[in-house]
C-alpha cells in the first residue's frame, strides 16, 4: 500500500530557498505571503497492507533516512 | 603508519587526499565503499567530493553504505576518523560528529582560499601545530554548519569547536563567515576528539607553486602526531 511522507524544515532553521521563493511570488504579485518554507514530499509503495503496520515502517524510514531530526520533521500525511 | 581513504560514488577528492597522504609519509589504501571491512589503519579518511550526486541530503546515501559499519565502530574504539567537506557531511549524517550542514546561506557554490583559526590544540589532529591560523581552500554548497542551542552548548562545554572561519590575524567577525555557519564553525570533533570533520581542504594546499603549504603543515604534524 501507499504511504507518503512530507519532511519540513523545523521551525528555527534558516531556509533560504524558502526565502528566495518568498521573494519572487512577491514580485509576481502574490502580495499576500507571511512565509514560504520549502520542503520534500515522499510516496512510498510498501509492501504492505495493514495499513498502520504499513506507518510504522515509513516512520523507521523517516527516522533513519528520510529526515534528519536535528533540523527536519515528518509528518505521514496520508494513506491508499 | 597506515591510512585509508573511503571512496564512494561521485567522491572526486579521494586521489588528491591519497597524494597528500603519500607525500608525508602515510602508507595509504584506497578503500571502496561496498567492502566490508577497513584494511588495518591508523587513520581513516572519508575524502570530498559528491557522493550519490547529493541525493537526498548531502552525505546521506553514503553514510549508510556498506564500509561505514566499520569506519563506525573503528571510530567509536577511539580510530582517527577524518572527513574533508563531503566527507564531513557524512559524518554528521552517520551521528559521529554532531550538527548538521545546510545549503550556504547566500546559495552560492563557494570556491576561494580562506583562513582558518585553530581553536584546539588538544587532540591528535592539531597537537603541537607550530600556526594558528592557517590558509586552505573551500568548495562547496553545503557548509553552512548548523547545530541546535543544546547542542552548541555542549559543543562549546567539550571544546569540540577545532576550528573556525577567520581572517588573516585570527579574527573571527561575520564578514569572514563565507557561508552562514554558526559561530564560523568550519570544523569539530566528535566529544573524545580523535573524529574530525571540517568543510576545507588541506589535501589541494599542499604545494607552494600550485596553491599554497599550510596542508602541508597539517599532514606533516598529523604524521607526526600519529607516529
Amino acid at each position: 500500500m501507499k504511504v507518503s511522507a512530507i519532511i519540513t524544515l523545523k521551525k528555527d532553521v534558516l531556509d533560504p530557498q524558502g526565502k528566495v521563493i518568498h521573494q519572487t511570488l512577491d514580485d509576481m504579485g502574490f502580495k499576500n505571503i507571511d512565509e514560504v518554507r520549502q520542503g520534500k514530499y515522499f510516496e512510498i509503495d510498501v509492501k504492505e497492507n495493514d495499513p498502520s503496520k504499513a506507518k510504522v515502517i515509513v516512520e523507521d524510514m523517516c527516522k533513519k533516512l528520510l529526515a534528519n531530526l536535528v533540523i527536519e520533521n515528518y509528518k505521514i500525511i496520508e494513506t491508499q | 603508519m597506515k591510512s585509508s581513504v573511503i571512496t564512494f560514488p561521485g567522491s572526486n577528492c579521494d586521489r588528491d587526499m591519497d597524494v597528500a597522504l603519500k607525500k608525508f609519509g602515510f602508507n595509504n589504501k584506497m578503500v571502496w565503499h561496498n567492502d566490508n571491512e577497513l584494511p588495518k589503519s591508523d587513520l581513516v579518511v572519508l575524502p570530498g567530493g559528491f557522493s550519490y550526486g547529493d541525493y537526498l541530503r548531502c552525505g546521506s546515501v553514503a553514510s549508510k553504505s556498506k564500509i561505514m559499519n566499520s569506519v563506525i565502530n573503528f571510530a567509536n574504539s577511539g580510530g582517527l576518523v577524518m572527513g574533508i567537506c563531503n566527507g564531513f557531511q557524512i559524518l554528521v549524517e552517520t551521528g559521529l560528529v554532531p550538527g548538521v550542514l545546510l545549503r550556504n546561506k547566500y546559495l552560492e557554490f563557494i570556491c576561494k582560499n580562506v583562513f582558518v583559526k585553530v581553536d584546539n590544540k588538544n587532540n591528535p589532529y592539531f597537537k603541537n601545530l607550530d600556526k594558528e591560523i592557517l590558509e586552505l581552500h573551500i568548495a562547496h554548497n553545503e557548509g553552512n554548519y548548523f547545530c541546535t542551542d543544546d547542542q552548541l552548548k555542549e559543543i562549546e562545554d567539550n571544546n569540540q569547536i577545532a576550528i573556525y572561519y577567520s581572517n588573516e590575524n585570527g579574527q573571527t567577525d561575520d564578514k569572514d563567515n563565507p557561508n552562514g555557519s554558526t559561530k564560523n564553525i568550519a570544523g569539530i570533533f566528535n566529544k573524545q576528539k580523535n573524529v574530525l570533520g571540517m568543510m576545507p581542504h588541506p589535501e589541494r594546499m599542499i604545494d607552494k607553486c600550485l596553491s599554497g603549504d599550510d596542508g602541508s603543515l597539517f599532514f606533516k604534524n598529523l604524521f607526526k602526531n600519529i607516529k
